[in-house]
């Protein structure tokens, strides 16, 4: 094994240029558990450590440009406004010994189907920067999951950062485990209110072979709410609507059954997370609709 | 290949690393630095907490490496990191000035606990979460504790007067089977307890 210690991005793409099967390494939160158990031994690892860029955030008018390393404690600690999804999502990741460690790049380089901050990213709505020696490009995260622990990158590409659209509204996310901490989702639900745009969007993790939107829910809700006028009246979500949705939200999963829980009940608990974050987010909305309403 | 990096204040120097070796494994095999407990190799459970550049991380999930010329504190090193912190105010080198004390290699592998018997927790060599965990009979088995002391300890200098929330919060990366923590927990807010009475 090599060990490759890049001291800057260049030097690092031009590092993964020439050696396409070097493992990128950054927190090391999954990388170092497969070398451990000897479940994996690249040829070369790419140390990231070193290349302070990619622990930066810079918040832009739409969007935050996320490094990919900037670590989940970060996140919480600093992006709470502008992304709520994510900031919730990166306080359900493992203890905060590895909330010190890993970042959303890694997420994203892994791209298990029940990695925390996909849901989250899912319904937000953000971009992912790619770039290699041939330049850079941002991947839409609806195109990123291609499979199970697979994504869009090339083999010489590397994560730089992720671009997360800033929250035009209330956000919500929910994850299933055993316990509060140390442990991995059995299965999550992102959610998020864009009044802007008058739309909602969605995010599934653990229950499917990828992170998934609900998009036929996302579609039958933002129909509802605008025939119903709720934007605009900020009256309580009808039960039935409420439950439609949740309905929906569970049959776009497709999940099986393992150690953590089965099939049956990842859908089941989908639908009521789904529900669940749709209340919250809508009482957080119309209670923000009211207080604007009395200042005017 | 070769890793230098700073272990309890003083610079080390670890010879014929393999690339894929964890921080934890160069620590106990290579400096003979067994304090930090080698358990699930997968972040689960805490043993293996260290410092990094002052952060407390799994060191079984850092690989060696990455620590190249950065500063690491385990458990052998913190009654003198609490020392240091306490004397100058700050922690070790987060304020400049004069070279730190730190602790040796020998002096970190020969390290006991000899904890006091006064009910105050003062004239003790160790640091004041160490004499604490034994007041309070917060260890049993004692593997988890070394992981518990470094998590705790860094807690207590972040937030000296936590709530019962903050403390199983930032302990929730470390699991104990022994004690079912009410012990553990006591122990935490003894240490904070004593930290306010000192000020």
């Amino acid at each position: 094994m090599d060990f490759l210690r890049p001291a800057s991005w260049e030097e690092a793409l031009a590092a993964k240029a020439e050696h396409p099967t070097a493992v990128p390494i950054a927190g090391g939160t999954d990388v170092m558990v497969e070398i451990n158990f000897d479940h994996r031994r690249p040829e070369y690892l790419l140390d990231l450590n070193r290349i302070g860029d990619l622990y930066e955030w810079e918040v832009g008018d739409d969007s935050v440009r996320l490094g990919a390393s900037v670590p989940y404690s970060r996140i919480m600690e600093n992006l709470r406004s502008e992304l709520p999804g994510l900031a919730l999502a990166s306080h359900t990741v493992a203890s905060p010994q590895i909330r010190n460690r890993g970042g959303v790049g890694g997420n994203l380089g892994t791209a298990s189907p029940a990695g925390d901050a996909h849901p989250a990213l899912l319904a937000a709505g953000a971009e992912v920067e790619a770039a290699s020696v041939r330049g850079t490009r941002l991947i839409p995260i609806d195109d990123f999951y291609t499979g199970v622990k697979r994504n869009a990158l090339a083999p010489d590409e590397l994560i730089r950062a992720v671009h997360v659209k800033k929250a035009d509204g209330p956000q919500q996310y929910s994850k299933v485990g055993t316990r509060n901490a140390m442990v991995i989702a059995v299965c999550a639900f992102g959610l998020a209110l864009h009044p802007d745009t008058r739309s909602v969007r969605t995010g599934i993790g653990s229950a499917a072979p990828t992170p998934v939107r609900a998009k036929v829910a996302e579609d039958f809700l933002d129909a509802a709410l605008e025939e119903g006028g709720f934007w605009d009246n900020g009256k309580i979500i009808t039960p039935s609507v409420a439950k439609q949705f949740a309905d929906l939200c569970s049959a776009a999963c497709n999940p099986i059954d393992d150690v953590r829980g089965t099939a049956s009940y990842r859908r089941h608990a989908v639908g009521v997370m789904a529900r669940r974050t749709l209340t919250w987010t809508w009482e957080s909305y119309r209670g923000a609709r009211r207080h604007t309403e009395g200042a005017a | 290949m070769r890793v230098n990096f700073t272990v309890n204040g003083r610079p080390q120097e670890a010879d014929d690393v393999w690339e894929g070796e964890s921080l934890l494994y160069v620590l106990r095999e290579r400096l003979g630095l067994p304090g930090s407990k080698n358990a699930c190799e997968q972040g689960e459970c805490g043993s293996c907490t260290v410092r990094l550049d002052g952060v407390p991380v799994c060191s079984c999930l850092v690989a060696a490496g990455q620590v190249e010329g950065r500063e690491v504190v385990t458990v052998e090193g913190l009654a003198d990191y609490a020392r240091d912190r306490a004397e100058k105010g700050c922690a070790r080198g987060a304020c400049g000035g004069e070279a730190p004390s730190g602790t040796s290699l020998d002096e970190a592998r020969n390290w006991q606990a000899r904890g006091s018997d006064s009910q105050t927790g003062e004239g003790t060599e160790l640091s004041p979460v160490q004499q604490a965990f034994i007041d309070a009979g917060a260890v049993q088995c004692g593997f988890c504790t070394p992981g518990l002391l470094v998590a705790a300890d860094e807690m207590l200098e972040r937030n000296p007067n936590p709530t019962d929330a903050d403390i199983r919060e930032a302990l929730s990366g470390n699991l104990c089977r022994c004690t079912g923590y009410e012990k553990i927990m006591d122990a935490v807010r003894l240490a904070a307890a004593r930290q306010g009475e000192a000020v």
